[in-house]
């Protein structure tokens, strides 16, 4: 009944020791035959290493070898470069005595999800795609081997949202990438809605648009692909973060507060000012929520050559900075440095908080009203106030109010198939430039890259090309 | 004094078509051809196959239209090619996908022409008569009313109406009922259908002025001239060897927007007046230069009517300004300083159907035998509406006779495009195809029209046995020249590489096929010859072809891969009897939408706007259990 072939990790994503990769369709067998190696006789190999990747995979006995169904073989999986990636058990089920009553293949791996991941990346890449929520089960009743109050069951989970926070905190995070997809779907629109004006109306004097142009397009945006591609691989949120920085003058507890925020000590505190001399950057992740926290010097008008070039960097990292976290001490009044800091980042997100509360306030900020309103009150030496901190920050995150200069993480792997699919699709725009190809041939491949990305964002794209081609340019009797 | 009039039947037939626009005239043939005793009724015996906007036939993707109106067995490529006074192909420096034809037809001559081919159709009866009517009687046959008082009793009625429905031009201020061009409205018809229970509604389109030629200064434009060989849109003409007239551009000036902006106000269409729907890629010129703000001039064409008549259309200045302020706008324009109109520019507004209420083979969902096309279906063009009026015609006869439909999908016609975008999706604004709608372009191209299509003609019975055989050996040539360039072994010789070095080529190191060498960017089927030797003498048409089924080889494929995974969903058939308020789980809108269009397919129900994968998945798992409930 159905043609294509569907892979998915089935097991929960976890800390289990064992994970199962299982592929369901005609092409399950096929792919099967093309990754796993059969263990040798000639050789034992319990833990492949990094070291025995290039490895003669001739010593395994892959060529007369043939999958035996309902049987547990043993051996390995290769990539497309013959490089092993896990040690696995794998065992081929022929149809209809399966699950879904189609050929089924389960990879038995090890626990963690990295192995899994790549396991299944190595299965999408030999033709078949990622399942659907609950597509196994779904293709099980439409193949006749559940019954209708189990198919029900399906329908719930297909259309159903677990409201786990997990869940959650991912869907912002997709809710990002795909604002970042729908902005290079909008930019290939741009270009289509220009060929098919040219296309279908030849006639017209609009520019006509120009090879150089859709060659220099595409290259740009395959190395945007290649990007969030490639953050797929960091095992990270992200690969770069919200670069956030701490400004403050000194003393005022800035590494202390980064410290905090980053669980341990990386950098040197003391009591002395102007001991942070030069920028320390720091990688953490809260609650979801990547940041790239740069610690400074104190920022203060100095005559010390060595801290001027430590405030110079502070004040340029402020400017390419996405959020601003400004310290002050509220032990101490508002001096000329905190009036100097907060004019130089009058057009930064900033998020004002006032350390040392638990000493008599001095600071008074009725001069900057809204600063006084917002400020957040804490003390990193009683550890008070810390996690309104946190909070603020996620949730100035989430609701967008952050713009993030860098690049999201791709950690859903039918996200990544199909940015490989667009980018593959650029590939062949690019290809058929160098061939001399017209401009509708051009086309078709630029479309389909379009079709792959509004299948991340989940929408048709057609209907709005319409759209564009009519409101941006001018034609007609 | 009441005037009465006794209601008598005239007579009876297989089919009426109402109307004789370029809808009605397939459809009319059509249905005679294929044996069914045909009635068309139209207005006035002068505006059958009439061209009351521009004087052309063809273009971007409408050139496609027709092409694959000639394949099914249709007219309008045979009447153009009789009747054309200049052709060219458009996008020819583009891809073969894309180039499209398009000629300036004589109006007058395209029309009197068709005339004559309906009034030399066997089982075919062209009556004069306005209808006000239509009544649907227990038997299921229909009783056509006509203002005369003759009534017609048919067993399945084609209704096409183009724009006369309760036609209302506008011009500036004024304001009037009537159907295009002077001609009269038909303001009753509107009324019988809505009592019928189809839902109608307006939308507008617009026409620029006639200006004489004489009063036009041609030196100071741009000369846009034909093909210098003109390939013929009918699969059936060999050869098109006429004078060809040229046609004009020029361009708008500041002055023009300046006239245009100070009376917008006296525009109806900036005032509000018309609140109907008009095509957007057919806007007037206040449209445009409002829109548009920052564009200093707009292109204009100047097309001849006809060999016969001064009149010229200036195409891309349609307009409902009164005829007080289009007197000085055109005046203002690049070389008609001295225009004199002969017909001034004008709005049209009239009522169509929703098209959601018809199903693929253009019959309506609630009643039986009775069908619709072209413009009253909300489309826009000749090329669109004689698309749907040869389809409807078909399909008429199919229902009569028992048979299975002729429905075409997405990927075997342009016309299959058309009519799933109308019925499926529905239509905001007068429909226009456009190549941009076809998903698998690559394999529509207007050169294999006949590949396509002449098979399915031929097993409907309207492709005649002259035209298949044609057909046949057009095909087998192509076979045979594919099959002959294959086999064709090309060694590294050095006589051969020097060929290849001074086409510019790279040296051959290995020998391969010429079938495999053509696919060389630098290399074509012309400039191979020196290799070839003992190449046969082919027509140009089977050349070309050759060339492009050879270089776009892999493009084509993987179109027909794309083809295939569309082809899956549109094979799995939803049941016309399905009750969706039994299928649990569909949300509302799903529900409302899948139960208004009905769809045929899983494919067609997945194109619906509104009704969501998962809506899909929940309607695949139905019609399992529905299918193995009915199994039981």
């Amino acid at each position: 009944m159905f043609t294509d072939t569907i892979a998915a990790i089935a097991t929960f994503p976890g800390n289990a020791g064992v994970n199962i990769i299982r592929i369901s369709g005609d092409g399950a067998l096929k792919i099967a035959e093309k990754i796993f190696i059969k263990k040798g006789k000639n050789t034992s190999i319990d833990h492949p290493q990094e070291d025995q990747e290039d490895m003669d995979i001739n010593n395994y006995c892959g060529d007369d070898f043939s999958f035996k169904p309902r049987y547990l073989h043993y051996g390995y999986i290769v990539d497309k470069n013959h490089k092993i990636i896990d040690e696995v058990l794998i065992c081929y089920m022929k149809a209809p005595n399966t699950y879904t009553r189609e050929d089924v293949v389960e990879i038995n791996c090890h626990g963690g999800i990295i192995s899994a991941k790549k396991i299944l990346e190595t299965v999408l890449e030999h033709g078949c795609r990622t399942a659907e929520r609950g597509e196994f089960t779904k293709r099980a009743f439409l193949n006749g081997r559940i019954d209708l109050t189990q198919a029900e069951a399906v329908i719930d989970i297909i259309n159903s949202k677990t409201d786990s926070s997990h869940e959650i905190s991912m869907n912002h995070l997709e809710g990002r990438l795909s604002k970042q997809i729908n902005s290079i779907i909008e930019e290939i629109m741009d270009i289509l809605a220009n060929i098919e004006v040219n296309i279908d109306f030849p006639e017209y004097d609009e520019d006509e648009i120009t090879i150089g142009r859709v060659r220099d397009f595409s290259e740009n945006i395959v190395v945007q692909l290649d990007r969030l591609i490639s953050t797929a691989d960091t095992g990270k949120i992200f690969k770069e973060g919200i670069k956030t920085v701490i400004l403050g003058k000194p003393n005022v507890g800035k590494s202390s507060l980064m410290n905090f925020l980053l669980n341990e000590n990386r950098a040197i505190v003391t009591e002395v000012p102007g001991t942070t001399r030069d920028t320390i950057e720091e990688y953490v992740n809260i609650k979801g929520v990547p940041l790239r926290i740069v610690d400074t010097a104190g920022v203060r008008e100095t005559e010390d050559r060595i801290e001027k070039i430590g405030v110079e960097k502070a004040l340029q990292k402020a400017d390419e900075a996405d959020l601003v976290i400004m310290l002050f001490d509220s032990s101490r009044e508002l001096e000329y440095d905190d009036e100097k800091i907060l004019e130089y980042i009058k057009d930064k997100r900033v998020i004002y908080v006032n350390n040392k509360a638990d000493l008599e306030t001095k600071l008074n900020l009725s001069r900057y009203g809204n600063i006084e309103k917002e400020a957040i009150n804490i003390s990193v030496l009683e550890n008070h106030g810390l996690e309104d901190i946190i909070d603020k920050i996620s949730s100035m995150f989430f609701e967008g109010s952050i713009n993030v200069s860098d690049d999201l993480i791709i950690n859903n792997v039918r996200h990544k198939d199909l940015l490989i699919k667009a980018k593959g699709s650029l590939e062949d725009v690019l290809y058929s430039i160098k061939n001399n190809m017209t401009i509708d041939f051009i086309e078709i491949d630029l479309k389909q890259a379009m079709e792959y990305l509004g299948l991340i964002v989940g929408k048709s794209v057609s209907d709005d090309l319409m759209d564009k081609i009519f409101n941006e340019f001018c034609i007609g009797k | 004094m009441e005037n009465i009039v006794r209601d008598f039947l005239a007579e009876s037939a297989d089919v009426v078509v109402i109307g004789a626009g370029h809808a009605g005239c397939e459809a009319s043939l059509a249905s005679a051809r294929l044996g069914m005793n045909t009635i068309v009724l139209t207005m006035s015996l002068d505006s059958i196959a009439m061209m009351p906007c521009n004087p052309n036939i063809g273009g971007t993707a409408k050139g496609h239209l027709v092409r694959e109106i000639d394949a099914l067995g249709g007219e309008m490529a045979l009447n153009i090619d009789k009747t054309m006074i200049q052709c060219k192909m458009l996008n020819s420096s583009k891809g073969p996908a894309v180039h499209s034809l398009r000629a300036q037809a004589d109006k007058r001559k395209y029309h009197t022409e068709m005339k004559r081919v309906l009034e030399g159709q066997e089982n075919l009866k062209i009556i004069q008569s306005e209808v006000i009517s239509l009544k649907v009687l227990e038997d299921g046959s229909f009783n056509v009313y006509t203002r005369l008082g003759a009534y017609y009793n048919a067993r399945a009625v084609i209704v096409t109406t183009g724009t006369y429905l309760k036609g209302r031009i506008y011009i500036g201020e004024l304001n009037y009922s009537s159907g295009p061009d002077g001609l009269a409205p038909a303001n009753e018809l509107s009324h019988s259908l809505m009592d019928l229970g189809i839902q109608l509604r307006k939308f507008k389109t617009g026409t620029p002025a006639r200006i004489h030629s004489d009063s036009i200064n041609y030196d100071k434009m741009e000369v846009q001239s034909g093909d210098e060989e003109i390939i013929p849109f009918s699969f059936m003409t060999d050869k098109i060897d006429i004078n060809q007239i040229n046609c004009y551009i020029t361009y708008t000036t500041e002055e023009t927007h300046n006239i245009i902006r100070r009376n917008l106000d006296r525009s109806p269409l900036y005032e509000g007046v018309i609140k109907s729907i008009g095509p957007r890629y057919c806007p007037s010129i206040e449209d445009k230069v409002v829109k548009f703000s920052d564009k200093e001039r707009h292109q204009l064409f100047i097309e001849p009517e006809g060999l016969d008549t001064k009149e010229r259309y200036i195409q891309g200045m349609s307009s409902s300004l009164p005829y007080e302020v289009q007197i000085p706008m055109y005046k203002s324009m690049i070389g008609l300083e001295n225009a004199q109109i002969m017909r001034p520019a004008y709005a049209i507004e009239y009522d169509c159907i929703d098209p959601t209420q018809l199903k693929l083979n253009l019959e309506l969902l609630s009643i039986k035998n009775l069908f619709f096309a072209g413009q009253v279906n909300g489309s826009s063009g000749y090329e669109e509406a004689a698309a749907q009026g040869l389809m409807a015609g078909i399909n008429a006869v199919m229902s009569l006779k028992g048979k299975a439909p002729l429905v075409l999908d997405r990927s075997e016609a342009y016309i299959g495009v058309l009519i799933d975008d109308l019925i499926t999706k529905g239509t905001n604004e007068p429909y226009r195809m456009m190549t941009s709608r076809a998903e698998y372009r690559l394999l529509l191209r207007q050169d294999n029209a006949d590949m396509r299509l002449t098979e399915k003609g031929y097993e409907t019975g309207l492709v005649t046995e002259e035209r298949y055989q044609r057909f046949i050996n057009k095909k087998q040539l192509i076979e045979n020249e594919i099959e002959r360039l294959k086999n064709k072994k090309i060694t590294p010789k050095a006589e051969v590489n020097e060929a290849l070095e001074r086409i510019g080529s790279v040296s051959l190191k290995m020998p391969a096929s010429l079938y495999e060498l053509l696919k060389r960017v630098e290399l074509n089927y012309e400039n191979t010859l020196c290799l070839d030797e003992g190449r046969p003498v082919l027509k140009k048409e089977i050349k070309d072809y050759v060339e492009t089924v050879i270089k776009y080889e892999g493009y084509i494929s993987k179109q027909i891969n794309q083809v295939e995974q569309f082809k899956k969903l549109e094979n799995r058939k939803i049941p016309g009897d399905i009750d969706y308020n039994k299928v649990g789980s569909l949300r509302l809108e799903a529900r409302q939408k899948l139960e208004k269009i009905r769809p045929d397919s899983i494919g067609q129900a997945s194109r619906i706007s509104g009704v969501s994968p998962a809506d899909i998945n929940v309607l695949m798992i139905y019609l399992m259990t529905y299918n193995n409930k009915k199994g039981e």
